[in-house]
């Protein structure tokens, strides 16, 4: 096995790491606060002296059971995150004391209502615009109502000090996850975007931050290092924007096995939220607020760090197309797409929107769809 | 090594499977049943195409929604490409394909060249396919030829509901009112031409406008997209076998 196949097989043996992890340090009596968003601080609940994990959400047959309360034709990641709490199938969620949610969606935002029946559910208010002082000012005072909350929880202080070492860790894994993806700025990445997927993911569910972080910068530095085993320069480049794509790992699959190659993906667990990092230099509650009201999701309006983002990713990751996958009932991302379309478009580059659900049912047509792409590229 | 002289595309749609031999034209041609047993659906489309002759040794391009249950295919394309080609094939000047099928519906952007630049399928859903017309008519007890035979002018009862189990409900209590049968399927079919013409405006419309699948053979709907989208509509009598030439045009190229 050549190093990269091997980086990739260990990963694989890994996988459920971080539910043991979550395990012991339950055990050992360390909070543990669960998240669903990208606009969830980070840094403030490691601060506080808590873990956070993203929770569950990802799978189709949560959805069943979410359907006992919620409405069929609602986003499938909504209903799968609130199924795997209801039917107790997230284990993650078994172990979390808190939930840290934001107000994102208005699927999610009423859902959460009925989560904290099941769990606490700490609610922050997210604002709807980026660009007018009072937006990051509402931002600031949420995330310190989160302080507080944690605060309360964990029975340490957020003090500043620790606020400035838990941004310093997670600059180093936003740059560190950069520094990965920008693997596949080459013409014959080392890496498969689904491998790379299966990289991140390893990552966001290893809960000893700095250990995963010397991993992945050593990893990152193998790569870089080692002539790639495979010739993957001839396949046509893509990107992948919209939803997140956790529950619809098929598009990805699909995508790739249809001859085009994914360099990179703009959506959340992509470059979404790592892509700005946080000011170190600048007051850290300030500095923290103002990195998080960047991010480019498409319940902002109007979004421009999305579109931002986007330019500057096409061009840097050398794209050929840009895939949109957008979730059924997902009305900001499927609205947003139209825009999306032109601007990608008048750079001169195919676009394709894809809608689907977690259900294994649209297969041949994703096929299709995924395949006519790569032959028009 | 001989020369090939003869190659052959295959179309496997939802419904019907069509299989084209191709010399540099068309020598012959056919459309079955798909049926359920599509590698059954092959061989005896391969059969009807060969004329009592072997011709498993001929290149075999597959397309459309069965194309990997085709044996022998020396390669599968989707049926967006295969039918773009066979498109331009019958009409050299294409530059937007609408093409509706039994169980979905696209719109295709061409370039000068003919290559495909932009698509659009209908997700996951059989409002406005050959389905939808199919339930339809059935639930008036019109026959295809029935369906052909209609003209788009007259008396209309305009459908609603473009779910195809909610359009049936919707029918029945017309029909229990005692609505005419010739004014719901004129609503019929303009719910049909209606959106098809909202799926070609948003892929965007560039002239000339080219209407292929099954539905095409249907005159008044496609007076009637004609008319929702202010262009002229170009068929042909064989854009059925449009995915099918497609693919026997790449097997040509590549043979």
């Amino acid at each position: 096995m050549g190093p990269i196949a091997a980086i990739v097989d260990e990963v694989r043996r890994h996988r459920d790491d971080g539910i043991l992890q979550i395990k012991e340090a339950h055990e050992k009596g360390i909070p543990i606060v669960g998240t669903y968003c990208g606009y969830m601080p980070w840094e403030i609940i490691d601060a506080a002296g808590a873990i956070a994990v993203s929770l569950c959400a990802k799978s189709d047959e949560a959805i069943p059971a979410a359907e006992e309360h919620l409405p069929r034709n609602l986003c499938p990641l909504v209903k799968s995150s609130y199924g795997h709490a209801l039917r107790g199938s997230c284990p993650y969620f078994h172990f979390c004391d808190l939930i840290v949610a934001e107000t994102t969606c208005d699927g999610k935002k009423k859902m959460y209502e009925l989560l904290d029946r099941i769990k606490p559910v700490h609610l922050v208010q997210i604002p709807q615009r980026q660009d007018r002082p009072e937006d990051l000012a509402l931002m600031k005072s949420e995330f310190n109502r989160v302080c507080r909350r944690l605060e309360t929880l964990t029975g340490r202080p957020v003090t500043d000090e620790a606020l400035a070492a838990s941004v310093a860790l997670r600059n180093r894994e936003r740059r560190g996850l950069r520094a990965l993806w920008d693997l596949s700025r080459r013409d014959n990445p080392p890496l498969t975007g689904w491998e790379v997927q299966e990289i991140t993911d390893y990552i966001q569910y290893h809960f000893d931050k700095k250990q995963a972080l010397v991993w992945l910068e050593g990893v990152t530095e193998t790569l870089r290092q080692t002539e790639p085993e495979r010739d993957l320069s001839a396949k046509p480049r893509v990107l992948v924007t919209g939803c997140p794509i956790g529950g619809v790992m098929k598009t990805l699959k699909t995508l790739e096995e249809s001859g085009a190659l994914v360099v990179c993906f703009e959506n959340c667990g992509g470059q979404k939220e790592p892509l700005k990092a946080v000011d170190e230099a600048k007051d850290v509650m300030g500095a923290l607020a103002e990195k998080y009201l960047t991010i480019g999701c498409s319940v902002m309006s109007p979004n421009p760090h999305r579109m931002e983002a986007l330019e500057r990713l096409i061009d840097e990751y050398d794209v050929d197309g840009v895939v949109e996958i957008v979730l059924t009932a997902c009305h900001t991302y499927a609205i947003e797409s139209h825009s999306i379309r032109e601007r990608v478009q008048s750079l001169g580059k195919r676009y394709l929107a894809v809608g689907t659900d977690y259900s294994p049912g649209d297969r041949e047509q994703l096929a299709t769809r995924m395949g006519a792409f790569v032959e028009m590229l | 090594m001989a020369i090939v002289s003869q190659v052959i595309g295959i179309d496997i749609g939802s419904v019907g499977a069509k299989g084209v031999l191709f010399d540099g034209s068309i020598a012959a041609s056919a459309i079955v049943p798909t049926g359920w047993d599509m590698k059954e659906t092959s061989r005896s489309l391969l059969s009807s195409l060969a004329g009592g002759k072997d011709v498993t040794a001929l290149p075999l391009v597959a397309t459309g929604y069965g194309r990997n249950a085709v044996e022998g295919a020396r390669r599968t394309m989707t049926e967006i490409t295969c039918h773009a080609r066979g498109v331009r094939f019958l009409h050299g000047e294409a530059r937007t394909v609408l093409d509706i099928g039994g169980q979905d519906s696209k719109v295709i952007g061409l370039d000068r060249s003919g290559k495909v630049v932009d698509f659009a399928m209908n997700d996951r859903c059989a409002a406005g396919t050959g389905r939808f017309l199919q339930m339809m008519a059935h639930r008036l007890d019109y026959s295809l030829d029935d369906v052909k035979a209609l003209s788009c002018d007259g008396e209309v009862q305009p459908l609603t509901s473009m779910c195809a189990v909610f359009a049936e409900t919707e029918v029945v209590a017309h029909i229990a009112r005692g609505v005419p049968r010739e004014a719901l399927l004129r609503g019929i079919l303009r719910a049909i031409a209606a959106r098809a013409a909202a799926m070609v405006t948003k892929t965007g419309l560039t002239e000339p406008l080219f209407f292929s699948g099954g539905l095409s053979r249907i005159g008044s709907l496609a007076t009637l997209i004609g008319r929702e989208l202010k262009t002229e509509v170009a068929v042909h009598g064989r854009s059925p076998l449009a995915g099918a030439i497609g693919a026997a045009l790449i097997a040509w190229e590549e043979r």
